[in-house]
């Protein structure tokens, strides 16, 4: 067990190295940093001295080298655009997209799962048949239609929760919270619900098909010929053995929310990693962008090794193979 | 379980005192919370030469000469000027102001502040290069030494602002805030300005409060006690602010979204014309075209090609059906809110497509010819479909235009000096940061001269050596009827020539609650003492 977790960790290293090395090898083509740090009446000898001083003529191979070694000692330079260093910026959002990834998830969980257990057990329902029509709209709308919607219906005109930004945080240390405020919670509702939408319907479809399958298997029928209550059939037996699929599919969109809850930071103005991001590539900040793609990485890798953990938690079988 | 309860009490404590405070305050306080699209990108004064971020600042820090809401010069921390000699300025201080935190302002803080301004950090080093020395006479009088002799330096030194020195040396900030090797600069975060409000709470990018200066040595209208300013990149979340009563005033506001601010109850747009000409610039400089299908020659070198693009222009249908009606349509790179301009070389040209055919033919391009022109398609009002327009007109009289538009940072990348003016045919916005006709000859006409930085963002090259002798006599002419003239003189020589494709004014765009009373400043700037609530 514990080769197999620093065995993952090993690859972990591995992806954020190639992440990093393709990320720089385009950062040459998103423009020109110098010309969003200075003004226009920047002389062109300023500028230039402010290209060399930075080493953004030096080859690439010797720009990463020099990123890689900072970065092994925990220094991702300075933001261009921030002039603070890029760590200090990243532990400054990371609380806010953590946040809103991890209540959308459980949004997404808490929802999708009963639904899909629901539409699962009465097919041909009237409330089955609204639920999955309803949640193909929320799959086919793009998170940012979705957020300004709601944006203009609760924010515009009902006026009943605010339109923008996080509210009050609560400071627990190096974290921020917005959970225990009463503006950070209802600021905290229409971004979750958006980013929430496409990943519960995706676990509502997938737990419904799941359990059908499983519904039908030999093993159920026994069950029910034993005279097993239908509860226990159902949310003992059966939903378990749906849990693998859910467990991996909800990882990797876990990893992919906190990754690029972008487009929903930004319609909100939520002050995360996301927009953090979004503003880098505009001003061609790289120091923040190189930094945010490694750490994305890692946050994949990290996830992955959970999901695969959980594996063995959730799955007997695969716990009597590795002993 | 536990981990909850114990943070739960102080921080449920916490909050029901903020909110506690907060109604507390509201009765009393008025509170104006505004939005732009961005950020300043620092707190410190030094740190970049660009309009919000300085435009911002300056409700917090002052210049010795300011302007008021018309863009008048008039006195901020000098109380009086004047220039003895051509190479010299005495400027009388203010006595009795304040910095935020008690200290004097005085003769000190000038000349540290000037000499803040040319440390390796800083961007306003073209300013501070303005003046060689700078004496102190006595502790309100100094006297500024220009290396070579400025009628303007009152003007253009309105964006250099005044530090405290005493307290930049307690915090070790006497050094702009340097992109590079610089762990965390006092000044990008806090300030001590004598400006009618203070900083009480910055998070960059998120939210930044001030607080109204008690002691401010001025009488201003404003009555706001706090402001919020909280950036919002998303428009359309940006208006949704201000209609939705979170926000008093937004800005910018996208051009489409002025009816609906107009339907909209309690909210107002506020358009007007920004002193930044817009207009479209041609490689005449090359002897051939980087992205034209004239091979062996450039057809912009030719005046007649260069009247043919004029003329095929209707300025005013792209106003109309493009911005609204909300811009200026303008003859020339010069605003008309900018000092030296005039109707004689700044009115509109009258579109002629018929002629520009002519002329076309008659320059030996009977069939016309096919030019790339590139756009930023994020950088100015509605600028890809003002190009896009453009193109259209252009295409009828038989030029074809290959329209590239891509966003401001690789567009940039690609036109400016440092990539080799990389283009054809280009869409530049230009407002002159002293907001003076000489700024616009030195930048956009002049001959391009690397040694002196003239012509720095003349990308096509435009180059006639009497308007640069002009230029040069303009930048020492103490007389202002005579300086006046001149700069006539020059701007009616580029006008003649075709030396450009002006376009017009572009509109500025807030939108506003209704019974706040602001003043919006043609260079866009949000100046906080004119703001009213009601």
């Amino acid at each position: 067990m514990l080769t197999f977790i620093a065995r993952r960790l090993l690859q972990s290293l591995l992806v954020m190295l190639a992440v990093g090395l393709i990320a720089f090898s385009m950062f040459r083509y998103v423009g020109d940093p110098v010309a969003n740090m200075v003004g226009q009446d920047t002389t062109p000898e300023q500028r230039i001295e402010l290209r060399q001083r930075l080493g953004l003529d030096d080859p690439f191979i010797v720009q990463f080298g020099r990123f890689v070694a900072d970065a092994a000692r925990g220094d991702f330079g300075i933001s261009y655009r921030h002039r603070r260093p890029v760590s200090e910026l990243l532990a400054e959002r990371l609380p806010a997209t953590l946040e809103l990834s991890f209540v959308s998830a459980v949004m997404a969980l808490a929802l999708g799962i009963p639904m899909g257990v629901y539409t699962a057990l009465r097919r041909r329902g009237l409330l089955s048949r609204a639920f999955m029509t309803v949640s193909l709209i929320g799959i086919s709308l793009p998170t940012f239609l979705i957020g300004i919607l709601l944006i203009l219906v609760f924010g515009v005109q009902l006026r009943w929760l605010p339109s923008f930004g996080r509210g009050e945080v609560v400071e627990l240390g190096w974290w921020t919270t917005g959970l225990l405020t009463r503006s950070g919670l209802s600021a905290l509702i229409l971004p979750a619900i958006t980013l929430a939408l496409f990943q519960m319907t995706l676990i509502m479809r997938l737990v419904r098909s799941e359990m059908l399958e499983v519904l039908r298997a030999d093993f159920i029928k026994f069950a029910r010929a034993r005279g097993l209550p239908e509860r226990l059939i159902n949310f003992r037996h059966a939903l378990k053995n749906t849990m693998v699929p859910v467990i991996t599919i909800t990882g990797l969109q876990l990893g992919s929310i906190i990754a690029f809850a972008i487009i929903t930071e930004t319609v909100f103005q939520w002050p995360g990693m996301g927009l953090l991001f979004l503003q880098a590539i505009s001003m061609v900040d790289i120091p923040v962008m190189a930094a945010y793609l490694v750490l994305i990485a890692f946050f994949f890798v990290v996830i992955n090794l959970v999901v695969d953990l959980l594996y063995f938690v959730v799955d007997p079988r695969l716990r009597v193979q590795s002993a | 379980m536990r981990f909850s309860n114990m943070v739960k009490r102080p921080a449920l404590a916490a909050a029901l005192a903020l909110a506690l405070g907060a109604a507390g305050a509201a009765a009393q306080a008025k509170t104006f919370r505004w939005a732009y699209q961005g950020d300043a990108t620092s707190l410190d004064p030094m740190a970049l030469n660009e309009t919000f971020t300085l435009g911002f600042q300056g409700n917090i820090y002052e210049p010795l000469v300011g302007y008021d809401e018309n863009l008048n010069l008039v006195p901020m921390l000098a109380e009086s000027w004047e220039n003895p000699e051509p190479t010299k300025w005495v400027f009388k201080l203010r006595k009795g102001v304040k910095f935020h935190d008690g200290s004097d302002f005085n003769a000190d803080d000038v000349i540290f502040s000037w000499k803040r301004s040319l440390t390796p950090g800083s961007d306003m080093k073209g300013y501070g290069a303005k003046a060689s020395e700078v004496r102190k006479i006595d502790d309100y009088t100094v006297e500024v030494i220009t290396p070579t002799p400025n009628p303007i330096l009152p003007r253009e030194w309105s964006l250099l602002y005044m530090m405290d020195k005493e307290w930049s040396e307690k915090h070790n900030t006497t050094e702009a805030t340097n992109v590079k090797g610089d762990q965390g600069n006092y000044a990008n975060l806090h300030t001590n300005g004598t400006g009618p409000y203070m900083v009480v709470e910055r998070q960059p990018d998120v939210r930044t409060v001030l607080k109204r200066n008690p002691h401010y040595w001025g009488k201003i209208p404003a009555n706001a006690d706090e402001v919020i300013f909280q950036p919002i990149t998303q428009e359309a979340t940006r208006v949704a602010a201000l209609i939705s009563g979170e926000m008093d005033l937004v800005m910018p506001v996208p051009v489409q979204d002025w009816q609906r601010l107009e339907d909209a109850k309690g909210v107002r747009p506020l358009t007007d014309a920004e002193a930044r000409a817009i207009f479209i610039g041609m490689d005449q400089h090359r002897d051939e075209l980087l992205y034209s299908d004239v091979k062996g020659k450039n057809p912009f070198k030719d005046p007649r090609v260069r009247e043919a693009v004029v003329l095929a222009v209707d300025t005013n249908a792209i106003n109309q059906k493009i911005m609204r009606g909300a811009a200026k349509p303008l003859g020339s790179l010069v605003a008309t809110s900018v000092n030296g301009y005039d109707d004689s070389f700044g009115a509109p040209y009258k579109p002629d497509p018929e002629r520009a055919r002519k002329l076309l033919a008659e320059a030996g391009y009977p069939n016309g010819f096919t030019v790339t022109m590139d756009c930023p398609n994020d950088r100015y009002v509605n600028d890809e479909k003002v190009c896009q327009a453009v193109a259209a007109m252009l295409g009828r009289v038989g030029i074809k235009i290959d329209l590239l538009a891509q966003t401001k940072s690789k567009y940039f990348g690609k036109i400016l000096l440092q990539a080799g003016n990389d283009t054809s045919m280009y869409m530049l916005g230009w407002t002159p940061s002293s907001i003076d006709a000489h700024n616009v000859l030195l930048n956009l006409t002049a001959c391009r001269d690397a040694k002196t930085a003239a012509g720095q963002f003349n990308l096509g090259g435009y180059c006639n050596p009497k308007v640069d002798e002009l230029t040069k006599q303009i930048g020492s002419e103490t007389d202002q009827a005579k300086r006046s003239a001149m700069i006539k003189e020059a701007f009616m020589i580029v006008r003649n020539e075709f030396g450009y494709l002006p376009l017009h004014q572009q509109p500025m765009s807030w939108g506003v609650k209704e019974g706040i009373q602001v003043k919006q400043r043609a260079d866009d700037v949000l100046d906080l003492r004119y703001v009213v609530l009601p």
